[in-house]
């Protein structure tokens, strides 16, 4: 594989496919809608991407180190948005009448808390439910299925089968508009806070020593090990970084909704898996070029051609495999 | 004469015995139950029961041919199911109730059923295995939307009511007289709550019915079940199914013995998905309804897998005790729920663990546990523990003691 690589770079210097393929997507919808639609519908799917990121960041990241497929990381994505919606619907219960700015800040603390319940839950879930099955893939998926089905049981346990309405603060309702142009102010939020979790993750990645050893434990695992590192707690940061991702990307997505229900992350998953396909199995870059595709091509379909809409990211996915099985950026070894 | 009756078992098991006495004596109960249900059991929710038993343990044993002897995890299996069954329904409510339809039915879903197959493994079995499952879950996803999105033809999240053949409904009578049955279940009952009077309960026990188009359809999907699960039992113990086996042991010894892996997957996988399409059909035939819950839903994936685990793998077997345990459980399992929750009180606070809508919670967790502790399933332990007592009483010592 690598062999190949090198060859295609020597051989086609200048034609880069992925920002090419971008290009294509960005020019032919600009054609078939007016200018200002197109810049409401981009930026709609740059958000919608962006969501989508935080999502799958976490679950690609522990495919790529452990090699462990997390069926569960649905349930999370689900316990992030009910968790963050308990603590946001409370406090605003609480310091009712602060104004507009304070409802907007409550945001914050809401974030937060679901991130670390969720972190908690998933340093739990890998000690109790993955860590005696390490290394045989079967069971890995079995036991986080049945895990998902246990969490997803236990929200509706404690939250009631009903969906729950999340209603967005004051300021981040309404759009933005700007010569003729209406741009949603969530939708800027979300893409903003896709970046930074991207920026921040690339720069844990590859500028720190903890980046450094999951590198190389993405590598090879063994000779981390052999090194004299303990890879069983780089696992488990991954894991339990994994899961707060999971538990923002839920807050973010029932705020994009103002709804939640039990089984948004079981429908979530799979937008999360035809991105981490995509993407490229572990791989960061990947995760965010595939997730920016999806959330792009869905918002373009659902104003072209509503009809075939729900079936743009498997189209991508198919055809991404079709070309090249191993994802846009793909870092796994074999 | 016991020599002829010998081979003739041996051809049908296809060499693959039960290898361990418990389990041929658990075997030959469900057997014996299944090939005698509308004699055995009474009304229309034993019917339904022993009806839907029958099906899974084709769909579970062909789900067990790829899980269990190939190591490979689709999460399409229910598509395949689906495909079947619409395929039933969609010709029976375009062509009429005859049985040409069915025939063409079935066939137009082992059709599609095929193709999609193919279409899936020439999609992601060239990547490693863990993508299949991933490829499978989305496509299976698509399919779910594309199956609500055409309403038109399938009746949407409704799903649809379709008219079957009369030879097959409860009008029409096989015998014109009621004939004898036996409710095993009433005596059993009435005999273990009052022992003194076993000879009553014996007679009361008695019951009478008509011979009717339903009876006639159990048997004809009780005799299908039965050829394409000894079917399977032959794929699985033939060549075919060794190689199999060498891909889920080792794949890259069996490419270097010279197998082609992908060509025995793929064929594995279509000839899962053509078992899979088949009992879709049947199901379609006996519920006269299809709908997405009954035959796509994610739900139901999960039952599979369930089934095929709690079983046992790689043995098929499993898929005849896992199916037989699991849809007894569901309705006991939800019947013992609502007893706990209505003596615990909406009051308590952990009630709500024990409301029968939560009863996935409990088969969840039930999952779990018999991966960590019964990984081999309810057949490969019965096996494991006859293998253990017959090297005991040769006086050699396991294996895995050593």
């Amino acid at each position: 594989m690598k062999g190949n690589l090198i060859n295609s770079q020597l051989l086609l210097p200048c034609i880069k496919p992925i920002p090419l393929l971008f290009l294509a997507v960005f020019g032919l919808s600009l054609l078939a809608m007016p200018a200002a639609t197109w810049v409401t519908i981009s930026i709609a799917g740059l958000s919608m991407g962006a969501m989508l990121f935080v999502m799958s960041s976490g679950m690609t990241l522990i495919f790529g180190l452990m090699g462990i497929l997390n069926m569960a990381h649905g349930a999370f994505i689900t316990l992030g948005a009910f968790i963050g919606a308990s603590v946001f619907i409370s406090l605003r219960s609480v310091g009712d009448g602060l104004g507009e700015l304070a409802d907007l800040a409550l945001l914050l603390p809401a974030i937060l808390v679901s991130s670390l319940v969720c972190a908690l839950l998933g340093y739990l879930f890998e000690r109790l439910i993955i860590r005696p099955v390490y290394g045989d893939h079967l069971k890995q998926i079995l036991v986080t299925v049945g895990g998902a089905i246990v969490i997803e049981q236990l929200i509706q346990v404690f939250w009631g089968p009903n969906e729950i309405p999340l209603p967005r603060p004051e300021m981040l309702r309404g759009s933005f508009i700007i010569a003729d142009i209406a741009i949603q102010k969530y939708r800027i939020l979300a893409v903003l806070i896709g970046l930074a979790v991207y920026w921040s993750m690339l720069r844990v990645i590859n500028h720190t020593r903890i980046g450094l050893l999951i590198r190389a434990g993405v590598e090879n695992p063994e000779m981390v090990e052999a090194l004299g590192y303990r890879i069983g707690l780089v696992f488990v940061l991954v894991f339990i970084a994994g899961a707060a991702l999971a538990g923002v990307g839920g807050v973010m997505w029932g705020l994009y909704d103002e709804m939640i229900t039990a089984q948004l992350g079981e429908q979530l998953l799979v937008q999360v898996i035809i991105v981490i396909i995509v993407g490229g199995l572990g791989s960061i870059q990947g995760c965010m070029l595939a997730a920016l595709l999806v959330g792009l091509l869905s918002s373009y379909m659902s104003y072209l051609l509503p009809a075939l809409a729900p079936f743009s990211s498997i189209g991508l996915m198919l055809a991404v495999l079709m070309w090249r099985p191993q994802g846009l950026i793909p870092i796994m070894k074999t | 004469m016991i020599k002829f009756l010998k081979n003739a078992l041996h051809n049908l098991l296809s060499a693959s015995y039960p290898q361990s006495k418990m389990l041929a004596a658990l075997l030959l109960l469900v057997a014996v139950a299944l090939s005698f249900a509308p004699f055995l059991f009474q009304g229309t929710v034993a019917y339904n029961t022993y009806t839907k038993i029958c099906i899974f343990i084709v769909l579970v044993a062909s789900y067990d041919m790829l899980i269990g002897y190939t190591r490979i995890v689709s999460f399409a299996h229910t598509m395949f199911y689906g495909i079947g069954a619409y395929a039933m329904a969609i010709t029976l409510k375009q062509l009429g109730p005859q049985w040409s339809s069915v025939m063409v039915g079935l066939s137009l879903g082992l059709i599609v059923a095929l193709l999609a197959a193919l279409l899936i493994a020439v999609f992601s079995l060239r990547v490693q295995a863990v993508f299949f499952s991933m490829v499978t879950l989305a496509i299976a996803s698509a399919f779910a939307i594309l199956i609500s999105k055409l309403y038109t033809i399938t009746g949407g999240e409704d799903g649809m009511i379709i008219r079957t053949p009369q030879e097959i409904g409860p009008a029409f009578k096989l015998v014109a007289e009621k004939v004898l049955g036996f409710d095993v279940i009433q005596f059993i009952a009435a005999a273990s709550i009052d022992p003194s009077n076993v000879e009553r309960h014996f007679e009361a026990a008695f019951f009478k019915f008509y011979f009717n188009g339903k009876t006639v359809l159990y048997y004809g999907i009780f005799t299908l079940s039965t050829l394409l699960f000894l079917l399977m039992l032959r794929w699985m113990n033939s060549p075919f199914g060794r190689v199999l086996q060498a891909i889920r042991e080792n794949e890259f010894r069996a490419q270097a013995l010279g197998f082609s892996t992908v060509y025995y997957r793929t064929l594995n996988v279509c000839l899962s998905a053509l078992v899979a399409a088949t009992a879709g059909a049947m199901t379609a035939l006996q519920l006269k309804y299809v709908s997405p819950d009954v035959t796509l839903s994610f739900t139901i994936m999960v039952n599979i897998l369930l089934m095929v685990v709690i079983g046992g793998m790689g043995t098929l077997y499993g898929a005849v005790l896992g199916v037989s345990l699991f849809v007894l459980a569901e309705t006991y399992l939800q019947d013992l729920m609502a007893v706990v929750y209505s003596k615990l009180g909406e009051d308590f606070v952990w009630a709500g663990l024990f409301n029968p809508d939560r009863w996935l919670l409990w088969l969840g967790v039930l999952f779990i546990l018999s991966v960590y502790f019964i990984p081999r399933g309810i057949v490969g332990e019965l096996r494991y523990r006859a293998e253990g007592r017959r090297i005991k009483a040769a006086g050699l010592v396991k294996d895995d003691q050593l």
